[in-house]
């Protein structure tokens, strides 16, 4: 397995100038269309932004070298996660599925032989991400790998403004002065995993690596961390990055 | 099916009421589910919220209360709440709040309607307590079918075949290796359709007889045949046989009437076993009819003792056989009589015939018919009026020592109240007893009769059973009568109270508190036997069987329409319940004892089970409210 790589990272004063400026300049009217629906402002109370959790499944962590295998949507508030709504797909990466990430992922050759490539199905997945705040935990695998696969086949590339439920851990567990106390003293830090995270929160432990159960989870951990840590009037500027 | 919806499929199916539903039902809901999460301590459902979800508590758990707060329920992992409120108005009466981080899937209301609709079992458990306990008696009335044991049942082993042209040395050889009593014969091919068989392999094969024991002895060796005679020659050419299905009776009745010991057992018309007089002689020494007549068969109290252990095997297996609580209740006072019986029996044959008549009277579960394997003895003597205790109470004192010690001995403890005949106080001529009655009904006070209440469940087991009679009759007329009487009965009913329900492994008390297990007579069945007499009481009635009294009760106007079936059924499940944890004792070696373990509890009987403790309670309050203490008496 390989590290996760080094990236440049991405810090946008003001998300909304610049999706507003990405619909200007787009080419492709799926992009130009996501980027124009408009995303609630930053002062908007989280209790009322449509959120969408997401998640992908990929055959490695370098977005130049292996390619996406899943995506699964569940698009939900704070006081709902509607299953019906929930969307998946599986894809066939440009380059073949080796033995070790098929093991891992439970996705076998002859899904994979009949899945369309990401391009077919990207118009129907930016119109479900419109409008949402999208909630991912980690968000160095779904942002850069998104960004490189559209990319690569519409020629632009896709970023938007994420709450990445890692990250409100990582607030939590590594960053207090506790924490940091705490590691001081050679202490091994807290797990900030998925599983490990929901595990805080007496949520259930569900099949893990499937994109669909993983947008599930993380849309379910977003909402124990806002009622443990957070209040519904918490802003979205406190919480997206 | 999608993979990811797998999860909480499969997470629901393990559920009840949602174990019982089609895959397609299944899939139905899991699709249309909605999650949320809770945290510990915040509100799930707040009164008079309109309510559009069935509620699925996926992890963590929740607390539901009644409107002035008091709590109703304790739910965790797999439990549902909010489908009263989904059946009646959509109004949340019984508010929720999450006492743990608890995550819910609610179940939008047109799934919750189609699920009520299509599936009568799921409509049946979430409607209230009524249709659930109907179902569990009703199922518990079916299996009483099986009663009727099969043949089938007593047959151990394969026969042993040999073909006629077999010579009777080696045939004999081969009934030795199989320890076995007879032999069948049978031949290749077929002649007679009415005993051809095939056998694995596709081959057919004709029985042509059976050859047993004493035909050893009485057409070979009798008739001094050889050794190596063919069976063939010797077989007998009469056959009788018996279906695999027939009952154990007709077993019997089939070897009686044709004078034979051994039946050949088939299963259409292949031999699949032979069964021996004595195969169903062991069986039959397992059942309570043996077991009375054995105990009429003793003749000291040492071998009316060595009986117990019948007691128990005879209780096993009637409930395996599926029994009711009625069935169970009856068979064994019906065997607890016989031994005060025999010991009565006994005991005049030692000390003489009576001086002055006497009827020896039991009382409590005896009385009632509702005896259970874990008991002790009640019973008290009622005397002729011309009874001299001068002259005549050595006698008495002497015969109820006697039966008394004896009844010990035989498994019935003596009774820690002393509610015994060996209790002077309770060996007593007629008019004495009838002034008891009389004073405790003209003046109780609910400290009186707590100790007093058991002599309101009386029958005659020996004697002269119209001294008894003579009570029932004082009391039903008395009774009705006597407000007072009747409030301090209601008022020592009330207790002995019923838990909430289960949580997890414990037992959950109606102040939210936990125990490790619950006494289910003194939880259960007794305080609904108590409230049950009351009403009895009230309506006059001289039944003392509490499902007998309740058809009495049913007839009059004291109760509203079906709360007394509502009653019958809640007793009923309770009674058995206790029956098949004392069972489960028994089968584990265990001393059998009235207290359930939550972890011994399936989730189906957890469900019923509440049910019935909500039958009692609602019946308990309703107690409190019909038989008030009268004015007049409040005011002194």
């Amino acid at each position: 397995m390989h590290g996760i790589r080094l990236r440049q990272k991405v810090v946008k004063a003001n998300w909304l100038d610049y999706m507003a400026k990405r619909a200007e300049q787009a080419h492709d009217s799926a992009l130009r269309k996501f980027f124009a629906t408009p995303l609630p402002d930053s002062d908007t109370p989280i209790a009322q932004v449509p959120m969408a959790a997401l998640d992908m499944e990929t055959t490695g962590l370098d977005e130049r070298r292996h390619a996406i295998v899943s995506i699964g949507v569940v698009p939900f508030t704070l006081d709902r996660i509607p299953l019906a709504q929930r969307r998946y797909w599986v894809l066939k990466p440009p380059r073949p599925l080796d033995e070790a990430s098929i093991a891992y992922h439970h996705i076998t050759h002859s899904e994979i032989a009949t899945a369309p490539d990401l391009d077919a199905v990207l118009d129907e997945l930016l119109e479900v991400l419109a409008g949402r705040l999208v909630v991912v935990h980690f968000r160095n695998i779904e942002r850069p790998f998104l960004d490189a696969a559209v990319k690569a086949r519409r020629g632009e590339g896709v970023i938007f403004p994420m709450i990445d439920t890692m990250s409100l851990e990582a607030r939590m567990h590594r960053q207090t002065m506790l924490a940091r106390f705490s590691r001081w003293l050679g202490r091994p830090p807290v797990s900030i995993r998925l599983n490990a995270s929901r595990e805080r929160y007496g949520l259930p432990v569900y099949q893990g690596h499937h994109a669909l159960i993983d947008a599930l989870a993380t849309a379910e951990l977003l909402q124990a961390q806002i009622s443990h840590h957070y209040t519904p009037e918490t802003r979205l500027k406190d919480i997206w990055v | 099916m999608d993979v990811e919806l797998l999860e909480i499929r499969q997470h629901m199916g393990q559920f009840p009421p949602f174990d019982g539903l089609s895959d397609e039902l299944l899939d139905a809901i899991a699709e249309h589910v909605q999650v949320r999460y809770y945290k510990t301590g915040s509100d799930i459902l707040r009164f008079d919220d309109t309510l559009k979800e069935l509620c699925y508590i996926r992890s963590g758990a929740v607390e539901v209360y009644r409107r002035q707060g008091e709590l109703y329920n304790r739910l965790g992992e797999g439990d549902i709440f909010g489908h009263f409120s989904l059946l009646r108005n959509h109004k949340v009466r019984l508010p929720a709040k999450a006492i743990e981080d608890t995550l819910i899937y609610f179940i939008p209301n047109a799934v919750f309607q189609r699920l009520c609709e299509e599936d009568d079992d799921f409509a049946d458990f979430v409607e209230l307590e009524r249709p659930r306990l109907e179902t569990a008696a009703e199922q518990q009335k079916k299996s009483n079918d099986m009663m009727v044991t099969r043949i089938r049942k007593l047959v151990t082993r394969y026969p042993v075949m040999v073909e006629s042209t077999t010579t009777v040395q080696q045939a004999a050889k081969q009934v030795n290796e199989a320890q076995a009593s007879a032999v069948l014969v049978i031949n290749e091919g077929s002649n007679n359709p009415r005993y051809s068989f095939q056998d694995s392999e596709g081959k057919t094969w004709q029985m042509c007889g059976i050859l047993t024991d004493s035909d050893f002895r009485t057409r070979v060796v009798a008739e001094n045949l050889s050794a190596q005679t063919a069976i063939g020659e010797v077989v007998s050419e009469r056959l009788i046989t018996i279906q695999s299905d027939a009952s154990v009776y007709e077993a019997m009745l089939t070897m009686l009437r044709n004078n034979v010991h051994h039946l050949p057992v088939l299963y259409r018309q292949r031999p699949v076993g032979v069964v021996h007089l004595s195969d169903i002689i062991r069986y039959e020494t397992q059942s309570g009819l043996y077991l009375v007549s054995n105990i009429f068969n003793q003749s000291s109290a040492q071998g009316l003792a060595k009986l117990a252990p019948d007691v128990r095997a005879a209780f096993v297996r009637m409930v395996q056989e599926g029994a009711n609580s009625q069935m169970v209740g009856s068979a064994l006072s019906t065997i607890g009589r016989s031994f005060t019986r025999r010991l009565l029996e006994l005991a005049e044959e030692a000390l003489g015939p009576p001086p002055v008549p006497y009827c020896f009277m039991v009382n409590g579960s005896m009385a009632r018919n509702e005896q259970s394997i874990v008991t002790d003895q009640d019973n008290a003597l009622i005397l002729s009026d011309d009874f001299n205790p001068d002259e005549h109470d050595d006698y008495f004192h002497a015969l109820a020592a006697f039966v008394s010690d004896g009844l010990d001995a035989c498994g019935y403890t003596y009774c820690k109240g002393d509610v015994m005949a060996t209790n002077r106080q309770w060996r007593q001529p007629l008019h004495i007893w009838k002034r008891y009655f009389q004073d405790w009904m003209a003046n109780p006070t609910p400290e009186r009769l707590l100790h007093s209440s058991i002599f309101f469940d009386l029958d005659s087991i020996y004697g002269e059973d119209h001294f008894v009679e003579a009570l029932q009759d004082l009391i039903a007329q008395t009774a009705p009568k006597s407000p007072l009487f009747l409030a301090a009965m209601a008022r020592n009913a009330l207790n002995r109270t019923p838990p909430l329900g289960f949580f997890r492994t414990f037992v959950m008390e109606k102040d939210g508190k936990h125990n490790n297990s619950i006494n289910l007579k003194r939880r259960g069945t007794a305080p609904m036997v108590d409230l049950i007499r009351v009403h009895a009481l009230a309506c006059g009635s001289k039944a003392q069987n509490s499902f007998q009294r309740l058809n009495d009760i049913s007839n009059t106007q004291l109760l509203a329409t079906g709360v007394s079936d509502k009653l019958s059924y809640a007793l009923e499940f309770l009674c058995m319940s206790r029956i098949r944890h004392q069972v489960i004792d028994l089968q584990e070696d265990r001393f059998p004892d009235n207290n359930i373990e939550p972890e011994n509890v399936e989730d189906s009987e957890r469900h019923t089970l509440k049910d019935a403790f909500q039958v009692l309670s609602n019946a308990q309050k309703f107690l409190k409210f019909r038989y008030p203490v009268p004015a007049q008496r409040q005011g002194r």
